[in-house]
C-alpha cells in the first residue's frame, strides 16, 4: 500500500491506529477513580505526546540514519514556534499558513546552519550546532527583542496582541487558532458509563501531521537517498574514496530533520499561540536525544516510543507524591513502608529528571538500541524459550571486509 | 588605557574558570580520548564541596543565656557553632569565615575520589565505544549529577561569602600610576585569578618536571608503545582523570563567592568550556588555557557600553562567534596538533 511493502504497512496501520484511537487508549481508567490520576488522555498533554513525536522522528533522521549528533535541534523547533506566532500576527489565526511558514522557515535557518556545521563531523560536529543553538538562544532571548527590532518579544515570549494586525482574519473567525473555522481547543468530550473520553480538534490535526510524517519518514529510510544516509553512518570515509561526494545527502538528512523540528514548532505554537526563547536552550536539543535515543536510534518507531514514554511518565512522575506512595505500600509493615517510601521518594514528584538521567545512562550502557531493541530481545527470548529443543546454530555470517 | 586595563582585569575571573574547566576537559581528552559531557558537573560538586563544608562548619547547638532576656522576660536562646565551642570563639569565628579557603583541603579528596570513581565505574567502559556514545553517556551522568545536588541542595543559589579580609575591593589604578578611583577590583577576583594562575602553573609543573608526568605526557603521544615498555598506563590515565576532576572541582570551590553556586551553574560553563577547549585545539594543554583567558577577556569587552551599542548583543554571542570563525578557518584550533579529530 502507497509503496510501502507489507511490514512497512503494518508499522503505519499500527502507528495510525494508536494515534487515532489514543483517547481511548490514554484513558484506561474511569473518571473518579483512584487510578483516574494516570490516564494521560487529556488533549494538553496528547497534544505534546505527537508533537514531540514529530520532532523526534526528524531528529531521527539526521542522528540515526548518517550517525551525526546534533546537540542544537531545538533552535529549528524555536524559529519554528516564532514563525507560526508571526504568521498569526500578521496575517490571521488560521493554522495553515502559519504552520506552512513554520516549516519554510526552519528548513531555510537548517540550510544555513547544515551547511556551517556540516564541514565537520563527529565531535566538532555536535559543538558546532550546539554553539549555533546557543547563539540563537542567546539572540532570540535578548537582542532581537530591542524596541526598535522586536522580532522576538524576549523574555515574555511573543503573543498575539490585540492591537495586531492580522489583515486576512475574518470579522466573525474565532479569535484563537483554527482551522478554517474550527478551533483547536474545541474537545467533544465523550461519557461511556464511568468512562469519558476528550476528542480534541487540536490533537487529531497534529494525529493526522503525526502520521503524514511518519509516512514520509518511512519512505524517506527505505529509498536509496536514505541507504545512501546509512551508508555515511556506518563509513563516511570509503564512501569518499569511492569518490562519491556525501556532503549533498547528509545536508539534505539535516535540512530535513530541521523541517521536521519546524513543523513541530509550528504546532505547537497552533496549539497555543505562544512562543518563548527557551525552546530554544540546548537543554531543550538534549530533550529530543533523549528521546530517540530511548526509543531507539535509527529505527522507525523508536523515536514516537521515547517521545510518548518521556512525556508520559515526565506528567505521571510529577503526580505521584508520599502520600500516594503510602497509599500503595500500605500493606508492608509500618518500618518498612516508611524506608520504601524514602527510598523512592527522591525519584518521584519533583525528581522526575533524576529517573530519567539514570534511565537515559542504563539505555546507553546496556541497551544501545533503546526501547525497541529491548523489545526485540524480550521477543527473541520468548521463542528461544518456545523453541529450546531445536536448537540449532545460528546462521550469523561475518562480513568479508 | 586604563578603560583597556580594566576590561581585561574583568575577563580574567570568568577566563581563569574557562581555563581551568577547559584544562581539566583537555586532560581528559588527551589522555583518555573521551569527551566528558559531566565536567561541568564536577565544577559544581566543587563548588557545592564548599557549601556543605560551610554548612558543617556552622552546625550549632542551642544553649539558654541566663544573663540576656528577650523581650518575654524568658531566657534568651544563644546558638554556638560546635566550632566555637571547641576552639574557642574567636578562632572558631575565623575558621567559619575561612570556610572557602578552606574548602580547598576539603574538596581535593573529594574530587580526586569522584573522579577516581567515575573512570573506574564508569568511563572504563566507553574507550571503545563511538564519541557520540561517550558523550550521550555523560550527558546524562551530568543530569543525574546535578539532579542530585538539587535533591539536597534546593533548586536556589547559595550565598559562599569570602572570608571578611578578602571581600571588598581595592583601588588597583593608584599601584600602578592611574588616577585614583580609575580601576577599582574586587579583591575576591583578583585572588580567583591567583589561584587559577597557581593551580595551572602546578599541573603543568606536574606533568612536565615529575617522573609520573613524564610517563603520562608519553602515554599521551603513543599509548601503545608506553604500554609495550612494561608500564601501566591505564592506572595513570586514571590518576589523571581524578586530577582533572580536582582540577574542575577546585575551581568552582573558588568560585563561589563570585557568583552563589545553584545546581546548574555547571551546564551554564560546560557549553562555552567546550567551545573553548575547541578554540585552544583539542588536546592541547596550553592551548586551553590560553583560549579560556582570552576568551574571558574577549568577553569583557564585548561587555562594554561602546560594544554593545555598536553591535547589540555581541556580549551574548561572541565567544559561539568565535568558535565558529576558528572551527571552519582553523580546525585543529589555536595551539592543536596538526591531524588531531580534525575531521
Amino acid at each position: 500500500m502507497l509503496g510501502l511493502n507489507k511490514k512497512d504497512t503494518s508499522l503505519l496501520i499500527i502507528v495510525a491506529l494508536l494515534t487515532l484511537l489514543a483517547p481511548f487508549i490514554l484513558n484506561p481508567f474511569p473518571e473518579g477513580s483512584a487510578m483516574a490520576q494516570f490516564n494521560a488522555g487529556y488533549p494538553d498533554l496528547m497534544q505534546r505526546f505527537v508533537i514531540f513525536g514529530i520532532f523526534a522522528i526528524g531528529f531521527n533522521i539526521l542522528f540515526g540514519l548518517t550517525g551525526y549528533l546534533s546537540f542544537g535541534h531545538a533552535a529549528f523547533l524555536g524559529v519554528g514556534s516564532y514563525s507560526a506566532v508571526w504568521m498569526f500576527k500578521l496575517l490571521s489565526y488560521n493554522v495553515i499558513p502559519a504552520i506552512a511558514l513554520s516549516v519554510v522557515v526552519a528548513g531555510l535557518f537548517s540550510l544555513l546552519i547544515g551547511f556551517v556545521s556540516l564541514r565537520r563531523s563527529g565531535i566538532y560536529f555536535s559543538i558546532l550546532t550546539l554553539a549555533f543553538a546557543q547563539m540563537s538562544f542567546a539572540l532570540a532571548y535578548s537582542v532581537l527583542s530591542n524596541p526598535k527590532f522586536n522580532l522576538t518579544n524576549g523574555e515574555t515570549g511573543l503573543q498575539v496582541y490585540a492591537d495586531d494586525p492580522q489583515i486576512l482574519q475574518g470579522a466573525n473567525a474565532p479569535d484563537l487558532p483554527h482551522l478554517f473555522g474550527l478551533p483547536m481547543r474545541a474537545t467533544y468530550t465523550m461519557d461511556l458509563g464511568a468512562w469519558s473520553f476528550d476528542f480534541n480538534a487540536g490533537y487529531y490535526l497534529c494525529a493526522v501531521i503525526l502520521m503524514v510524517v511518519f509516512y514520509l519518514a518511512i519512505r524517506i529510510f527505505r529509498s536509496p537517498f536514505g541507504m545512501m544516509l546509512r551508508a555515511v553512518k556506518s563509513n563516511q570515509q570509503r564512501m569518499n574514496y569511492t569518490g562519491l561526494n556525501s556532503k549533498p545527502y547528509t545536508l539534505a538528512a539535516f535540512v530535513i530533520s530541521g523541517m521536521y523540528a519546524g513543523l513541530a514548532g509550528g504546532l505547537m505554537a497552533a496549539m497555543d499561540p505562544l512562543a518563548g526563547a527557551e525552546r530554544m536552550q540546548w537543554t531543550a536539543s538534549g530533550e529530543v536525544v533523549l528521546m530517540t535515543i530511548l526509543g531507539g536510534t535509527g529505527t522507525l518507531i523508536g523515536p514516537v516510543l521515547g517521545a510518548g514514554f518521556i512525556k508520559y511518565f515526565e506528567n505521571i512522575f510529577s503526580k505521584i507524591n508520599d502520600n500516594v506512595l503510602h497509599s500503595w505500600f500500605a500493606f508492608l509493615p509500618d518500618g518498612l513502608e516508611d524506608a520504601v517510601v524514602f527510598l523512592i521518594h527522591p525519584f518521584i514528584g519533583k525528581g522526575w529528571h533524576l529517573t530519567l538521567g539514570i534511565l537515559f545512562m542504563l539505555v546507553v550502557i546496556y541497551l544501545p538500541g533503546g526501547l525497541v531493541e529491548g523489545g526485540q530481545r524480550l521477543l527473541n527470548w520468548f521463542k528461544r524459550k518456545k523453541t529450546k529443543s531445536d536448537d540449532a546454530p545460528s546462521g550469523k555470517t561475518e562480513p568479508a571486509e | 588605557m586604563d578603560a583597556i586595563l580594566l576590561q581585561i582585569l574583568n575577563g580574567l575571573d570568568k577566563g581563569s574558570a574557562y581555563a581551568l574547566i577547559a584544562l581539566g576537559l583537555t586532560l581528559i581528552f588527551g589522555t583518555l580520548g573521551v569527551v566528558n559531557f559531566a565536567h561541568g558537573a564536577l565544577f559544581m560538586i566543587g563548588a557545592f564541596c564548599a557549601v556543605t563544608l560551610q554548612k558543617l562548619l556552622n552546625l550549632s547547638f542551642e544553649t539558654l543565656d541566663e544573663t540576656q532576656k528577650d523581650f518575654l522576660g524568658n531566657p534568651l536562646k544563644v546558638e554556638t557553632p560546635y566550632v566555637e565551642a571547641w576552639f574557642g570563639p574567636e578562632v572558631g569565628a575565623t575558621i567559619i569565615d575561612w570556610s572557602v579557603p578552606l574548602a580547598i583541603l576539603f574538596a581535593i579528596p573529594i574530587m580526586l575520589l569522584v573522579g577516581y570513581v567515575m573512570e573506574r565505574g564508569l568511563i572504563k567502559h566507553f574507550y571503545k565505544r563511538p564519541h557520540a556514545d561517550q558523550i550521550l553517556v555523560t550527558f546524562g551522568l551530568a543530569i543525574v549529577l546535578q539532579e542530585i545536588v538539587k535533591y539536597f541542595f534546593g533548586a536556589n543559589p547559595i550565598q559562599t561569602p569570602p572570608p571578611d579580609a578578602l571581600s571588598g575591593s581595592v583601588d588597583l589604578g593608584v599601584m600602578v600610576g592611574f588616577d585614583p578611583n580609575a580601576i577599582i577590583y574586587p579583591i575576591w577576583r583578583l585572588v580567583y585569578f591567583g589561584f587559577a594562575v597557581g593551580i595551572i602553573g602546578a599541573v603543568f609543573s606536574f606533568l612536565q618536571f615529575t617522573t609520573f608526568g613524564m610517563v603520562v605526557r608519553a602515554g599521551m603521544a603513543d599509548r601503545e608503545t608506553v604500554g609495550l615498555l612494561g608500564i601501566n598506563i591505564d592506572r595513570r590515565f586514571t590518576i589523571m582523570f581524578g586530577i582533572a576532576a580536582a582540577v574542575a572541582g577546585l575551581a568552582g570551590v573558588m568560585y563561589g563567592p563570585l557568583n552563589p553556586p545553584n545546581y546548574h551553574m555547571g551546564m551554564d560553563f560546560l557549553v562555552l568550556s567546550f567551545v573553548v577547549v575547541v578554540v585552544g585545539g583539542m588536546g592541547s594543554l596550553p592551548g586551553a588555557v590560553l583560549a579560556g583567558f582570552l576568551l574571558g577577556i574577549l568577553e569583557s569587552f564585548a561587555s562594554t557600553t561602546w560594544a554593545t551599542t555598536t553591535i547589540p548583543g555581541i556580549n551574548q554571542i561572541i565567544i559561539y562567534l568565535v568558535a565558529i570563525v576558528v572551527l571552519l578557518t582553523r580546525p585543529r584550533g589555536l595551539m592543536g596538533r596538526k591531524g588531531v579529530m580534525e575531521e
